[in-house]
């Protein structure tokens, strides 16, 4: 029910605070979701989308950290 | 990066499991509130990578399973008349009522239609002007905003033919009535990515505070799911109770402004029944005042939304976390995702149905710890 998906962002339409819109594409398709509640997002910006709305905008920089924490997690096992 | 493979390495997968066992010296329950959780846990085996003595409790968190039963009834009683168009989104048509589903309602000629979003039934609403349209809306906060955005947009175009079913359910008033109960065996929480993207996390902090429990912020790739269960066994580990943020590529403390703005224009707070949990205080959306004239329960007055009966179906303990799918005589045999018996079933987020799908041999099907 809280699926999200995250998808890069090809394009923005209209400046409407309630209607503008993104065509946004995830591994091969490509939809379309409003873009109201990121008013932050770029083109060329992965945004995580639930029911045809962009919700939040995926920090590139935090991403890393986060799998290189992870890739720690793996080599401070074997030290 | 694409943000999904990268959070699906096997290898590193194990290698988390193996940094967990670790540091791992007592049993542990955690619990994971979101339905889309429990689904990725079964689905790739990770709580079968766990170390002994680590059990992980599944929570309330599926808003179509705890969606009431009479939500369902007076949803289908709207459906049913001969001037309305009834959207919904395509988990909610097979949940069971008392009086069947939207789905048997459809079979009996109900115009009941399946949408993604709140903004499809919308432009349902305005291609059908003679029509009234109504929208089942359900969801988390997650959904909220969605919801949200569909009323503002029919208040701008004064949209006379559009309204609400509504029966938004919050999650930290859940938390905190499953930590009240006495018999509640959890000791640590991985609270829901996709919630907190919208609402952040400080309203977690009291909770943590208040139960000394921790609460890790928790995405839903595998990856997430090892990395939230490590960062809340080493705060157990090391007798702290913090919110974490697992997920902070999506999740900011304030969570998303813009949203949360609109939520909090269109809806008011108030009580709400949960499907085999009853009314908990402060845990539902209503329409504001000012957006009242959305609600479909004012529009079909002679609509009421009844009372939960008990039945056969141990769903409600499912969904505390108090018991395991395989604990119901019923799994596997009289209740299946063919002929659900309860909600826990029919959605494929329910943890019956995950177990139902995964782990169909009893052997498999897990006991409550
Ligand atoms: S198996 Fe069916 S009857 Fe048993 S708890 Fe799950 S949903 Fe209810």
């Amino acid at each position: 029910m809280c699926l999200a998906v995250p998808g890069e962002l090809l394009s923005i339409e209209g400046d409407d605070p309630l209607t503008r819109e993104g065509r946004i594409a995830f591994a091969g398709i490509v939809k379309r979701a409003n873009l109201a509640y990121v008013p932050e997002a770029r083109v060329g910006d992965y945004v995580l989308v639930h029911a045809g709305f962009a919700i939040s905008v995926i920090d590139e920089e935090k991403a890393r950290a986060t799998l290189a924490l992870l890739a720690e997690i793996e080599f401070g096992d074997e030290a | 990066m694409k943000h999904v493979d990268e959070y699906r390495d096997a290898a590193a997968a194990r290698a988390c499991a193996e940094a967990i066992a670790a540091i791992v010296t007592r049993p542990w329950s955690i619990m994971e509130i979101c339905g889309g959780q429990t689904h990725a846990i079964v689905r790739h085996g990770i709580d079968r990578m766990l170390p002994e003595g680590i059990t992980l409790l599944h929570g309330p968190g599926c808003p179509v399973c705890v969606t009431p039963p009479g939500m369902i009834d007076a949803a289908i009683a709207m459906a049913e008349r001969p001037e309305v168009i009834f959207c919904s989104f395509g988990d909610m048509l097979r949940v069971p009522g008392d009086n069947g589903s939207l789905f048997s309602a459809r079979g009996r000629g109900a115009d009941v239609r399946m949408v993604y979003s709140p903004l499809d039934a919308l432009a349902i609403a305005r291609e059908n002007p003679e029509r009234e349209v109504v929208f089942f809306a359900i969801g988390f906060e997650t959904t909220a905003p969605a919801t949200a955005m569909a009323v503002l947009q029919a208040a701008r175009e004064g949209l006379g033919n559009f309204s609400l079913l509504v029966s938004h359910v919050l999650v930290p008033p859940a938390m905190d009535a499953l930590l009240a109960d006495p018999a509640c065996d959890v000791h640590g929480f991985l609270a829901a990515g996709h919630v907190c993207t919208i609402t952040g996390y400080r309203d977690y902090l009291p909770i943590a505070a208040r139960h000394h429990i921790p609460i890790v912020v928790t995405g839903f790739e595998p990856l997430d799911l090892l990395q939230g269960l490590y960062l809340c066994i080493r705060q157990l580990e090391e007798g702290r109770a913090e919110v974490e943020n697992q997920y902070d590529r999506l999740v900011r403390p304030e969570g998303n402004p813009a949203a949360r703005a609109a939520v909090d224009r269109v809806f008011t707070v108030q009580a709400q029944d949960w499907r085999g949990m009853g009314p908990i205080t402060q845990s539902g959306l209503g329409l504001s005042p000012e957006y009242a004239r959305f609600d479909a329960l004012g529009r079909f007055s002679e609509i009421a939304v009844g009372r939960e009966r008990p039945g056969l179906c141990i769903s409600g303990e499912v969904l505390r976390g108090a018991r395991k799918p395989g604990d119901c005589p019923a799994f596997g045999k009289a209740c299946t995702p063919e002929h659900p018996l309860g909600a826990t079933m029919v959605s494929s987020e329910g943890a019956c149905a995950a177990y139902y799908r995964y782990r169909r041999s009893p052997a498999q099907t897990g006991k409550a710890a």
